[in-house]
């Protein structure tokens, strides 16, 4: 039907053509909105009941009453309650994990990878290539690897859950190599530390007051990022028979799922911040260096 | 291993100063090589090594008998179909989301709300997701008790420990992670392309199957093929799920890990471990091709 009154040149029917088109747009609009709403709804109720449901099975009772006893370990974190003491064990695991984690990811990367730009640029598809490594290499198969070598490291160090933190870099590597990169590219680093040497800096300054203030978002969102994995970290922790954040929800649950699903709804809502603020930030960034 | 790393760098230099400046040059790049060496490379050499080794660390192909038992041989057939089905749903229903928010207005408030929702989704696997599916259809999940409240019937709730939970629950952070790799491609089809094919009395019929939909099919495989190797190469919502039982490839390597100490005398982690790596670089690998076929016209 189209097709008929479509191509057809003629003077007198011109202007009905040219009308055609934006009705018939308007009414594709109106279509695909209410297909939208209706795809977006149904998908986010998919999303929002489990959810719901942890809440719902941390606060339920069997007889149908509801309280808060099963958040009780968890609100006062510091009592003797047993799953009070594993959280607190793994929630402080977890932190100094975040913490050191982090750390040795921006020593590692920043230096490296602004020197590599500057100075090597033959090595920035190797590193880019090794540091997008891991997506290819599951967890669980790293940790077979890993054993015989943290075996070392628990006669040589200790066996405490902080020397997690090397395999955890090596986790986060690619999200924070592709945060980092994409902040290094929005900046011209061979200009600016060319005009700071010429002044006299050193390459530590160059570094220090120079590169990292200005790939500062970048620098966040690999932290927020690198953060958000480190919490959520399971595999490797429970395989190597170390204990954190996760692995502390998973003893919990064994005992007591009512606390652990409370643990979990928490966890949970802390990762939505975070990494809700991590994506405004990356559009925001990525809106600034379009426009 | 090191030296290797750093090896292609100083190629293309040929006088023996200018070798040595570059040599002084790649030396602040040793801690982060070293460091990916002693904890990426090594471990996945020893995974390769010990696949073929024996326990007196002699060279042996005998490991790789243990593929043809049946226990690993289901738990390969669960993992490649849990991973092509949670793929597909996660593919489908994601693509439409993913095309429901390309039609809305990119600065949108709905499309940067649920943008942000599903890259946090997408990285909610594990422990707490399992749980939450525990919470909502276990046997005293919100969904069954009200549903018996409701109807009055106890369902049966062993089908979440089961092959189809699996399936459901990996669909959760599937299809967010579809919407994020997905939306990309789909913002690059240009309004134009679907006013060309009206211009030249194209329907809508036509204009997908003839115009977007090859354009888009590259993105969309390869997007399917991100989606299965994620589902591959996930533990932790499995492992947290079913406790007592390893049904697929990677809670396989959980049994092969505890059992290492007693009586395994094959390295059975490592050749199961091997099994993975070779399964997600090859997807991985299609995935990187597709992707620069993608950007063809998508870029």
């Amino acid at each position: 039907m189209t097709r008929a009154t479509g191509p057809l040149p003629d003077a007198g029917r011109r202007p009905r053509d040219e009308m055609r088109p934006p009705q018939l747009r308007r009414r594709r609009r109106r279509k695909q909105a209410i297909f939208r709403w209706i795809v977006v709804a149904l998908v986010m109720l998919f999303f929002a009941i489990p959810m719901v449901a942890l809440l719902d099975f941390s606060t339920r009772l069997r007889n149908g009453t509801r309280n808060w006893v099963s958040w009780q370990p968890i609100v006062h974190l510091g009592s003797d309650d047993p799953a009070s003491v594993e959280i607190r064990a793994g929630l402080v695991n977890s932190l100094w994990l975040v913490l050191v984690t982090v750390l040795i990811m921006l020593v590692l990367l920043v230096p490296t990878m602004t020197w590599v730009r500057l100075r090597v640029p033959a090595l920035r598809r190797p590193m880019e290539f090794i540091s997008l490594l891991p997506l290819t290499i599951p967890a669980v198969v790293l940790v077979v690897g890993l054993a015989p070598i943290y075996r070392i490291i628990s006669n040589a160090l200790s066996i405490s859950s902080i020397w997690l933190c090397f395999v955890y870099v090596i986790l986060v590597l690619p999200f924070a190599y592709r945060a980092l990169d994409a902040g290094l590219d929005g900046i011209d680093v061979k200009t600016l530390s060319e005009a700071a040497r010429s002044l006299g800096s050193s390459w530590t300054t160059v570094l220090w007051r120079i590169v990292l203030p200005n790939i500062r978002s970048a620098v966040l969102s690999a932290c927020f990022i690198s953060m958000a994995l480190v919490f959520g970290e399971f595999t490797v922790a429970s395989l190597l028979g170390r204990k954190n954040l996760q692995t502390a929800i998973f003893i919990v649950g064994q005992g007591d799922a009512k606390t652990a699903a409370a643990l979990a709804l928490i966890v949970l809502a802390f990762a939505v911040v975070l990494l809700f603020v991590l994506s405004f930030f990356a559009t925001g960034r990525r809106r600034q260096n379009q426009g | 291993m090191t030296a290797e790393l750093v090896a292609p760098a100083p190629t293309g230099s040929g006088g023996g100063r200018l070798s040595r400046r570059n040599l002084a040059a790649l030396l602040p790049t040793l801690p982060f090589f070293v460091f990916v060496a002693v904890f990426l490379l090594l471990p996945t050499i020893i995974v390769v090594v010990g696949a073929f080794q024996d326990r007196y660390g002699g060279f042996t192909v005998h490991n790789l008998t243990i593929l043809t038992t049946g226990s690993v041989r289901s738990a390969a057939w669960w993992s490649l179909s849990l991973s092509a089905l949670s793929a597909i749903s996660g593919g489908v229903i994601g693509g439409l989301l993913a095309y429901a928010l390309a039609t809305a207005k990119i600065s949108g408030g709905l499309r940067r709300v649920v943008v942000a929702a599903c890259s946090v989704l997408a990285q909610f696997g594990g422990v707490m997701l399992a749980f939450a599916f525990i919470a909502t259809i276990g046997r005293t999940g919100m969904v069954t008790a009200l549903i018996r409240s409701w109807f009055g019937t106890t369902i049966d709730t062993t089908w979440l420990y089961d092959f189809k939970g699996l399936v459901l629950v990996y669909s959760y952070f599937q299809i967010p992670l579809m919407v994020i790799v997905f939306l990309p491609a789909l913002d690059g089809i240009r309004e134009q392309w679907r006013e060309a094919t009206e211009t030249l009395g194209g329907t809508t019929w036509v204009y997908w199957r003839r115009v977007a939909g090859p354009i888009l099919a590259p993105a969309f495989i390869s997007s399917l093929l991100l989606l299965f190797a994620n589902a591959f190469s996930a533990y932790a919502t499995a492992a947290a799920l079913i406790s007592q039982s390893n049904p697929l490839l990677a809670t396989q390597i959980r049994g092969a890990l505890t059992n290492e100490v007693t009586a395994d005398t094959t390295n059975t982690a490592h050749v199961l471990a091997l099994l993975m790596v070779i399964i997600v670089s090859l997807v991985m690998t299609g995935y990187a091709v597709l992707q620069r076929r993608a950007s063809r016209w998508l870029g």
